[in-house]
């Protein structure tokens, strides 16, 4: 239930500007693999090119391959919502629906693919996401009312239960901590630890601790200047980048040197 | 440093908190005052069309059988340009926040905002000597075919003068109404939600169903309040474009009434208790606005707790 991807040769553009310079990078299946780097290097805007979030934005384009499992998202005729149904994404600001509860959070993504479902298999989705989530305790006895009415990291694990009940290949996570308390970051952190058992996980992080927590690999992200591209300085085992890097710039960067 | 400073105060801004908080109490209360004063004016002239005897009244069989079919015809007008403006308006608000290119969709909005423009006299003149006679085949068709409708039972009218074209007149004029506020309200949509919405592999469609409308579900209750609130009182289109009379079923024969329609045609050559009569139907259709707008705010509030404004 869990795929690799491949990115070949990555250029991303806002209309004419270049964000993020030729990257590749490969993303191993059951792995946390996480971005880190600067403000403004790139990471973000290349970690929504990886379930074709970026194009949602106007004049947003790319040019390059990315392969999921081999199967290039960018080839012709592939459709940006199926990618997107199986590369799920938590973002920054938890987002669960205001108007729905959260139980119907839950079930949003799934009620998308018009299955007809039981009510007992939507109870059992239900219950089977929170727990994976680490969420179904707390919550369990209060489904029918709004998910806006959680706590802000109860809310960012509402959102990753949503994101695994469409039971995704991979899952984005856009900085999801940092709106976050630091017992909700644990919790979250935890929570990113059980999921590799199932998923592809990459994350997106700007605190370095976080990442060498989390992640078995890591991609340090840099940027030359304002109005430069951003551009992939070093990818390796988590352990190589704040131990040992081959790069100045990485040494500089994970010893707080800059950044 | 010394304790005085607590307690002495700068005079000047002290004085502009006051002149302002006072300015701002005195416009609340001016709003009040006036919306007091028009009720109890309706109600002293109104009375004596209540208290008199029945057959002294228009019709010559009380204040409640004159009003009651026009107020239906007022209703029945209302619910007409609703039912063809709401998902009209709906539609061409989604189309311009989010499906249509940037440049069409200011250009669109504007002309949509052009529309509410235009003064209604216009839109009843335009009703009356164009749309009613341009529509009169359809009804014909509409009395033939669906006749077995009580609505729709002929014969139908031959000028097209009927309330179903004075509908369709409202219709358009409320739609500006509701096209701009369900549009303001769908941009405001957060990027947050639709974003949610897509990387769970939703399509257009699917995330305006999911975070647009959902976000914007009071927003488009007011809208269409407020076009109801136009739709109820808007008098000059209907008195142009309605062949009024008795109270009928059918939307394609000429007949019916609106309360403002009535007041504007009979108020010119009233006099005695036949003004007081018609200041009564206007107290009748104030009371029919204000209750529409509180079962709008309950509506509204019912869901509340889902509104994501907390």
């Amino acid at each position: 239930m869990s795929k690799r991807i491949d990115v070949k040769d990555l250029n991303v553009y806002y209309g004419n500007f270049l964000a993020v310079e030729d990257v590749s990078i490969n993303i191993e299946a059951k792995s946390v693999t996480a971005f880190i780097g600067p403000s403004g290097c790139g990471k973000s805007t290349f970690l929504r090119t990886l379930n074709r979030m970026h194009e949602v934005l106007p004049g947003a384009r790319v040019e390059g391959e990315v392969l999921l499992d081999g199967d290039n998202l960018y080839g012709p005729g592939v459709d940006p919502v199926t990618v997107r149904s199986q590369i799920g994404m938590v973002f920054q600001r938890p987002n669960p629906f205001p108007t729905m509860s959260i139980r119907d959070n839950v079930l949003a993504g799934v009620k998308l693919n018009n299955q007809k479902m039981s009510k007992g298999e939507a109870d059992a989705l239900v219950e089977r996401s929170l727990q994976g989530a680490n969420l179904w305790n707390e919550v369990k006895d209060r489904l029918e009312k709004p998910g806006s009415g959680l706590s802000g990291g109860q809310q960012q694990r509402l959102c990753i239960a949503r994101a695994i009940a469409v039971e995704p290949q991979v899952i984005l996570m856009d900085e999801p901590c940092s709106a976050l308390d630091p017992i909700s970051t644990l919790a979250v952190e935890d929570l990113i630890n059980e999921l590799k058992d199932q998923y592809t996980v990459v994350i997106v992080t700007h605190n370095m601790q976080q990442a060498a927590r989390v992640s078995d690999r890591t991609a340090f992200f840099n940027i030359a200047g304002t109005g430069k591209p951003g551009k992939l300085i070093e990818f390796a085992e988590t352990s190589t980048i704040f131990n040992n890097p081959s790069q100045k710039a990485t040494e500089d960067y994970v010893s707080g040197r800059f950044g | 440093m010394t304790t005085t400073s607590l307690t002495s105060s700068r005079g000047a801004g002290r004085a502009g908190d006051k002149v302002f908080s006072g300015a701002a109490l005195a416009a609340g209360c001016l709003i009040l005052a006036v919306l007091f004063g028009v009720a109890l004016f309706l109600l002293i002239q109104a009375l004596p069309a209540f208290t008199a005897p029945a057959s002294d009244i228009q019709g010559g069989k009380g204040f409640f059988a004159y009003i009651w079919p026009i107020v239906i015809g007022t209703l029945i007008a209302a619910v007409i340009a609703l039912v063809i403006a709401t998902p009209v308006a709906i539609g061409v608000a989604l189309f311009i926040s989010h499906y249509a290119p940037r440049q069409l969709a200011s250009g669109l909005g504007y002309v949509i905002d052009l529309l509410a423009a235009i003064p209604s006299v216009i839109y009843g003149a335009w009703g009356a000597a164009f749309l009613a006679s341009q529509i009169s085949p359809a009804y014909d068709w509409l009395a033939d075919n669906m006749g077995w409708l009580p609505i729709f039972q002929g014969p139908a009218s031959a000028t097209g003068k009927t309330i179903l074209t004075a509908g369709i007149v409202l219709s358009v004029m409320v739609l500006p109404i509701i096209t701009s506020l369900a549009r303001e309200i769908f941009l405001q949509t957060p990027k947050l939600h639709e974003e949610a919405a897509l990387a769970l592999g939703a399509t257009r469609w699917e995330m305006i169903k999911m975070a647009v409308l959902p976000f914007a579900r009071p927003g488009i209750i007011s809208a269409v309040m407020l076009g109801l609130g136009r739709a109820l009182g808007e008098t000059m289109a209907v008195a142009l474009v309605l062949s009024s009379g008795a109270l009928t079923a059918s939307l394609i024969q000429s007949g019916n009434q609106t309360i403002a329609a009535e007041i504007a045609l009979n108020f010119p050559e009233a006099s005695g208790l036949k003004v007081n009569t018609l200041i009564a139907a206007g107290l009748i259709l104030f009371v029919i606005t204000l209750a529409v707008n509180m079962v709008a705010r309950w509506i509204i509030s019912r869901h509340k707790e889902f509104s994501g404004a907390n």
